[in-house]
């Protein structure tokens, strides 16, 4: 190799190198004060690595708020939104690429307007039902008005229309229901649409902040990151620690998930980004 | 004929009990509200209010002269501005130096596209707090390494002339990760015979190769980035809410966050729908541009 090549590429791994370290720099500094005794924090300086390992910074994270109560109304919301989206969304997209109807050319043109609509401008008039309702502060608030998932009906149906009708009608022959046509053999055969849709789903909705900001005002029914910020706004300036340690358990989650399936996960987001 | 109208009858049945629960719920909870959003920007009502008034078009030229309206129309468009750029500048080049090292570290070139794309799959609003602790005034690190290095620190957070552009940074941060994925997939779907010929033609090295060949094959890609980033920041509100209130003074204040303001903290449910209205308008046409773009990127292929 000419040396210039060679400068070229040491050249392009160091600024490949800074500039990952600059994009890691919160990750590291959640972490590094999370594990961090109270006065080492308030020392002004550089050092990313404390003294000494506070992990009791974590385990008053959980006992100063009910941090576990977040998590497990992240769990119940996320999968209560998931579980709903794919109840509605699978035997539409179905009936859309599979079966032949009179609405059909209705249903997919509201398909296609609803991926127009980005949820922020639904949000007052959902708001005013579920305040008629007297639904204000409940999980139901929180899940409902998400289960209309338009992207999800097209993804599915995208996948659904590749797959040969033959295989359909020869399930028909054998005497299945459509229902169960659905729920036996197509949604099975979906399964990459499915987990690529079901990460876009709970990553939004464990990250989401606008709605539980809206409809939520009691704290045990704060998502996680309601519930940080919750965590935030009560402590006096003396707890960074364990409130570092807070925001490090709610984003590990969605950090694992990744990291253990990468592809997966990036195809996900991707997918969803297109929605906007 | 008894039975095929049954048969035909029952497949009806079928089609509705498939079809018709998901075109309720679309109707219900993003037509009927769309509909009413936009009812609700003409007048004057409040939540909780028994009644209201028809005002016309008040509310839009409210959010259009007032001060405040107006402040949160031209940050928003600023920090969409300062967005646009800077994610999409650094994302091409890190996908240009991960698809280069790819070829011959392979390891180390996904080790970093995993943490280039780290942000993306964080909760935004944890990372806001790290952010916060980062650019603390007095204990944050920014501070205190621009101090070790002589220089004086800022307010970042609440410097009104400073904060949207921090706030923007912070955008670039969390979005350069996605934009690098969508140029990575469009760097590999170049073919390597266009580079075999450009050097033919002598078109061999470094920037030779990337005018010639990759950066009008990444055309469409790049229209196609720079629309979807678009959007996004278009509806920036997690760091806003999480760091700043769009304080000081309105200096940090965007469109979704002034919508979340006005509608959810004072109630004003006419004035927040033609906010949301005005927002509804340009995410229409940023989401059909990016139809039109995702369409000719596909035929282009």
């Amino acid at each position: 190799m000419r040396p210039g090549a060679v400068i070229g590429r040491a050249a392009a791994v160091t600024l490949l190198l800074l500039g990952a370290a600059v994009i890691l720099l919160p990750f590291l500094w959640m972490l590094s004060l999370s594990l961090k005794p109270a006065d080492e924090i308030f020392t002004p300086g550089v050092d990313l690595l404390p003294s000494r390992l506070e992990w009791s910074n974590y385990v008053r994270a959980f006992s100063e708020v009910d941090l576990a109560r977040y998590l497990l109304n992240g769990v119940i919301v996320c999968a209560g939104i998931l579980v709903f989206q794919i109840l509605f969304a699978v035997p539409c997209a179905y009936a859309l690429a599979q079966r032949r109807f009179k609405a059909r050319t209705f249903v997919f043109g509201l398909v296609l307007a609803g991926l127009l609509v980005p949820f922020h401008v639904t949000a007052i008039p959902i708001f005013l039902g579920l305040a008629q309702l007297k639904l204000l502060n409940t999980y139901t608030a929180l899940i409902v008005p998400f289960v209309a998932s338009v992207f999800g009906i097209f993804l599915f149906r995208q996948y659904f229309a590749q797959l040969p009708a033959d295989l359909f009608e020869a399930a028909r022959v054998d005497g299945l229901s459509e229902t169960a046509i659905v729920w036996r053999i197509a949604f099975p055969l979906a399964f990459p649409a499915a987990t690529a849709f079901a990460i876009f789903s709970v990553t939004a909705h464990w990250n989401d902040l606008f709605w539980p900001l809206i409809v939520t005002s009691d704290p045990s029914l704060a998502t996680p990151p309601r519930g940080i910020v919750y965590f935030r706004d009560e402590e006096a300036g003396d707890d960074l620690g364990p409130l570092m340690a807070g925001a490090a358990v709610i984003t590990a989650p969605l950090i694992i998930g990744f990291l253990l399936a990468q592809r997966k996960f990036t195809q996900g987001i991707a997918f969803g980004g297109l929605q906007g | 004929m008894r039975p095929l109208l049954t048969r035909a009858w029952r497949e009806t049945v079928t089609d509705m009990w498939l079809a018709g629960p998901a075109t309720l719920a679309m109707l219900v909870l993003i037509f009927i509200p769309v509909g009413i959003v936009a009812i609700l920007s003409v007048t004057d009502y409040q939540f909780g209010a028994r009644s209201f008034r028809w005002v016309g078009v008040d509310n839009y030229v409210t959010l259009f002269t007032d001060p405040i309206g107006r402040r949160a129309l031209v940050n928003t468009l600023i920090y969409v501005a300062v967005v646009i750029p800077f994610s999409m500048g650094l994302a091409l080049a890190v996908a240009l130096g991960l698809h280069r090292l790819a070829a011959w570290w392979p390891w180390l070139s996904s080790l970093l596209r995993a943490a280039y794309f780290l942000p993306v799959a964080a909760t935004l609003v944890a990372m806001a707090i790290a952010w916060q602790m980062l650019l603390h005034p007095n204990i944050g690190l920014v501070n205190s390494t621009l101090a070790a290095i002589g220089l004086p620190g800022r307010d970042w957070l609440s410097d009104r002339g400073l904060v949207l552009y921090t706030l923007a940074a912070i955008g670039i941060w969390q979005t350069v990760g996605y934009n690098m994925v969508l140029f990575l997939a469009g760097l590999s779907a170049i073919p390597q015979h266009l580079y075999d010929a450009a050097a033919v033609d002598g078109a061999d090295r470094g920037w030779d190769r990337f005018w010639t060949v990759t950066w009008p094959m990444l055309g469409p890609t790049t229209l196609f980035v720079a629309v979807i980033t678009a959007t996004n920041a278009f509806q920036v509100f997690e760091t806003v809410a999480t760091l700043t209130r769009g304080g000081p003074a309105f200096a940090s204040d965007t469109l979704v966050y002034a919508l979340y303001r006005e509608g959810f903290v004072y109630f004003k449910a006419g004035y927040a729908s033609a906010i949301t209205m005005v927002f509804f308008v340009v995410v229409v046409v940023l989401t059909l541009l990016q139809f039109r773009v995702l369409e000719r990127r596909v035929h282009y292929r």
